[in-house]
């Protein structure tokens, strides 16, 4: 079986980020720029479970500009036996949105017919949590979010995932072909050593416009402004157990 | 004559192109549908604040209130809903098994469908990770795009988000066809406490569920950790642990202090990686948000990725050993000393809970 991973190439999640003076948006310029970690844990579990032996094939996709192959890079350098890559510039006052991102995924899954798509479970930059919901929409298929174990039965073609929910870890049981999206638990990502970095130089980034998947990428979003967060006012370093006590009862009024 | 013509719709036919164009030159009205949780037959508290999102979308809002499961305690949480807050004018009751665990596919079908009959303007559900894994699908199905973490409403189509973390708050607007989708921060609309009178109760109907159809996926199970502490997303008083905790043994002291204080008990990454509790318990960028009036953090570093969890917490208080630590730049009072100390004079010296 095959398996399509989808991949972001992000601000890395190291960088303090800062608000552009005109207030359009963050500062990308000569920002480090990483996969989505939430990708990487993706990439991961897609080649855990190629080298288990229930897929035969990882092919990572991703949608950005030119120098998103760098991130495709990276997926191959991990493993990934292939890669497209779907070209889009952004404009930055119409954001690509989630919904724009899954109809182009689904193009691409029509073409790749896989039998599973993983996704992370959001982009630390616009923190949406959308886009594996909705490509599992669109396709109709089931979805597991937020999964911090994956277990397949190709010959059932079952996937048991287990979720990580708010009141704790839910199991739920699908038919493949499914969406799974990754939570931060799923594995600890593998770093690609110097022989797949340069083996990665050979495999095939195949690209592809988003007007030859028949895609209509509008936006129903306008970025009006983007602000930095108020800032909190200056605390106090107390000298004692005491003192914090007391200034919580008296000051803060919050014991 | 609002309330007819959104009355008539209501009733139009469930063809989806007219009730479309019906919506659209309904544009001016806003009638807002709230995707609602239920726990132990009430209204769960972040389901709350959505209501309280939909009056600040409109003061006039014409909310209906959308409630799935199946069983007594469904019913019950309907009976709650009804006489929740002044705007709900409906109760919409999906009484299934298909519907009693939450699982995407049928809520999401559920979802269009309800959204296709009313023609709503808008429609929230909270930022929970049933709403989260809900509303997108939804949403592709219907084909809008919604607006993730809403923390502001500044005009009906215009909101506040954070983006990177928190890092940056995006100001959005919607320009897109009805309904206008959204997830809202519940940290950020409180509900509303005021006691509604007796006699506003809104009318409760059932939902017709002949769309529902033989699921692809099935719920399997729910490994839960039973706490008699107050739910971490809504708790007044939250004390968290990090790394510096070192064990999960040393997180009982936390848990004492958090018995005392009547507070939830939360932890960062590093402390549930290294398994001193459970994942459900993390607080930041993707674990929960949370606001509490005072958040307490005991050998917490202050990563991006956390601070994104609890910055907007009215009291901050910081104990750590390092004084360099980024958590002391956002803490309202910093200790700088080892934690264990600290915990044991906080244990001594705080009285026990009224």
């Amino acid at each position: 079986m095959k398996i399509l991973v989808a991949v972001k190439r992000v601000v890395d999640y190291a960088v303090k980020v800062r608000v552009r003076p005109d207030r359009t948006g963050v500062e990308t310029a000569n920002v480090k720029m990483s996969m989505n970690p939430f990708c990487e844990i993706a990439v991961e579990e897609a080649l855990r479970l190629r080298e288990a032996g229930a897929a035969a094939e990882v092919v990572a996709a991703t949608v950005g500009p030119a120098q998103s192959a760098d991130t495709l890079r990276t997926a191959l350098a991990m493993g990934a036996d292939r890669a497209v890559h779907v070209l889009h510039d952004q404009d930055p006052a119409r954001p690509l949105l989630p919904l724009a991102v899954a109809k182009i995924l689904r193009a691409v899954a029509l073409q790749e017919k896989p039998d599973l798509v993983i996704l992370g479970k959001q982009a630390i930059d616009d923190d949406c949590n959308q886009t594996g919901q909705m490509l599992a929409g669109l396709l109709q298929w089931p979805q597991g979010t937020f999964a911090s174990k994956i277990i397949l039965d190709t010959e059932k073609q079952k996937a048991t995932v287990e979720r990580e929910v708010d009141g704790g870890i839910e199991s739920i049981c699908l038919d493949l072909p499914a969406v799974i999206t990754t939570d931060l638990r799923l594995n600890q990502p593998r770093y690609a050593t110097l022989p797949n970095i340069m083996k990665a130089k050979s495999k095939v980034i195949k690209k592809i416009a988003p007007e030859d998947l028949g895609v209509d990428i509008r936006s129903d979003m306008e970025v009006i402004e983007v602000n930095e967060p108020p800032k909190r006012k200056a605390g106090v370093i107390l000298s004692s157990v005491d003192e914090l006590l007391d200034k919580l009862k008296n000051e803060a009024r919050v014991l | 004559m609002a309330a007819m013509l959104v009355g008539a719709l209501r009733r139009g036919s469930g063809c989806r192109g007219g009730s479309r164009l019906l919506a659209q030159s309904l544009r001016r009205f806003v009638s807002t549908l709230v995707v609602a949780e239920h726990e132990g037959g009430f209204v769960k508290p972040s389901s709350l604040s959505a209501l309280a999102a939909a009056e600040a979308i409109a003061k006039d809002n014409k909310v209906s209130v959308l409630l799935g499961g199946s069983g007594p305690a469904l019913h019950k949480a309907a009976d709650h809903a009804a006489s929740s807050h002044p705007l709900v004018s409906e109760v919409l009751v999906a009484d299934s098994e298909a519907l009693a665990h939450p699982l995407a596919e049928p809520w999401a079908e559920l979802l269009r469908s309800v959204q296709q009959k009313g023609g709503y303007s808008h429609v929230i559900a909270s930022s929970t990770s049933f709403g989260k894994n809900l509303l997108p699908r939804a949403a592709a199905l219907l084909d809008v795009s919604p607006v993730t973490d809403v923390t502001a409403v500044k005009e009906p189509h215009v909101f506040v988000r954070p983006i990177y973390a928190g890092n940056a708050l995006c100001t959005v607007k919607y320009t897109g066809e009805e309904p206008c989708m959204m997830s809202i921060r519940s940290t950020s609309f409180s509900p509303t406490t005021e006691a509604m009178s007796e006699t506003k109760v809104a009318p409760i109907t059932q939902v017709d569920l002949s769309f529902l159809s033989e699921g692809k996926s099935s719920w399997v199970n729910l490994t839960s950790q039973d706490t008699e502490r107050p739910d971490l997303a809504n708790a007044r008083v939250v004390v968290t642990g990090g790394r510096g905790l070192k064990s999960a043994e040393n997180f009982k002291l936390l848990e004492q202090l958090a018995e005392k204080l009547g507070a939830a008990v939360g932890a960062t990454r590093a402390a549930v990686d290294a398994g001193y509790v459970p994942n459900d318990l993390q607080v930041g960028q993707t674990g929960k948000i949370v606001a509490p009036e005072l958040y307490m953090a005991f050998g917490v570093s202050g990563a991006i990725q956390h601070l994104a969890g609890m910055r907007d917490s009215k009291v901050i208080v910081a104990v750590n050993k390092d004084a360099d630590a980024p958590i002391f730049q956002v803490a309202d009072y910093g200790l700088v000393a080892d934690l264990f100390e600290v915990l044991d004079e906080l244990l001594k010296k705080i009285p026990e809970k009224k």
